[in-house]
């Protein structure tokens, strides 16, 4: 089952249908609201910001140590929805890899990311990556070494996995770099 | 601040008739607090229209032995205070 299609988003629609009725809301200025955010939330950001902890040791530590911050530097924020949101990046090493999850719902840092990935928000990631991440990961086609660290997003903070640099980037600029990142390796889903 | 990194902590056994974060495989379960994450309105209360005063979330960490009985990894949840007792 989708968001699309879960009962909820039917109420959704239905509140959304009365308030612009009754006139409470403009159905433009919702869209606006929405495309404005949308516009700028896609996996380019998250790339940016593993890029440059690769290229800048100092980036990297104050990454780590507070995050909302450190994206600032590089004109990137955690607000823009209704809240802003703390963010917590949690760094690959070769005795930890990290998988990001929401078990309750589909929590996800979409500023950073765009739109989560429909696997990412079914019942069968959710429920079984806690339980088994190995498993879940191998379906991947990925086997980390190391222990696995799984972090449910269960309260207001979203979180993002640094991976580790690829061998034989040395010398790279940081535009190359990110295009070496992917989507899955900021959920922790693939290596890099 | 109730608790600091490294605290010992069992999570509540409950099963509340409202809205939750404390998900039901984290429940009854010990764990140790990594840091904290700031304060936020316990979201059991504000599911039902109330406006609580905003309590420390921590940051725990469980091994997945204690949470489903095997595994070698560890699962990090976010808890509000509330779901917290000291071990």
């Amino acid at each position: 089952m989708s968001h699309s299609d879960a009962s909820i988003a039917a109420r959704v629609r239905h509140v959304e249908a009365l308030l612009e009725e009754r006139g409470l809301v403009d159905a433009q200025e919702l869209d606006r609201a929405l495309e404005a955010f949308l516009a700028n939330a896609k996996p380019a950001n998250g790339k940016r910001i593993v890029a440059r902890a690769w290229a800048d040791t100092g980036f990297k530590a104050r990454l780590l140590e507070n995050a909302n911050t450190a994206i600032e530097e590089i004109g990137l924020s955690m607000g823009g929805g209704l809240q802003q949101q703390t963010l917590k990046v949690v760094e690959n090493t070769p005795e930890v890899h990290n998988v990001i999850v929401c078990t309750l719902c589909s929590c996800y840092p979409i500023a950073l990311l765009g739109p989560s990935p429909a696997w990412y928000k079914s019942p069968a990631y959710r429920s079984r990556v806690v339980r088994d991440p190995r498993g879940v990961l191998a379906e991947f086609g990925f086997d980390p070494e190391g222990e696995i660290a799984v972090w449910d997003a269960s309260a207001e903070t979203r979180y993002l996995v640094l991976p580790r640099r690829p061998a034989a980037t040395e010398g790279w600029d940081e535009q190359r770099l990110a295009e070496a990142v992917t989507r899955n390796g900021l959920i922790g889903t693939a290596p890099v | 601040m109730r608790f600091s990194p490294g605290d010992r902590v069992r999570t509540r056994h409950t099963d509340p008739p409202h809205h939750t974060r404390l998900p039901r495989y984290a429940r009854g379960a010990a764990g140790t607090v990594l840091h904290d994450e700031g304060e936020h309105p316990l979201a059991d209360d504000r599911s039902r229209g109330m406006h609580p005063v905003p309590q420390p979330v921590y940051a725990v960490r469980f091994e997945a032995r204690e949470l489903f009985g095997a595994g070698e990894h560890t699962v990090t949840l976010s808890l509000w205070e509330d779901y917290l007792e000291p071990l």
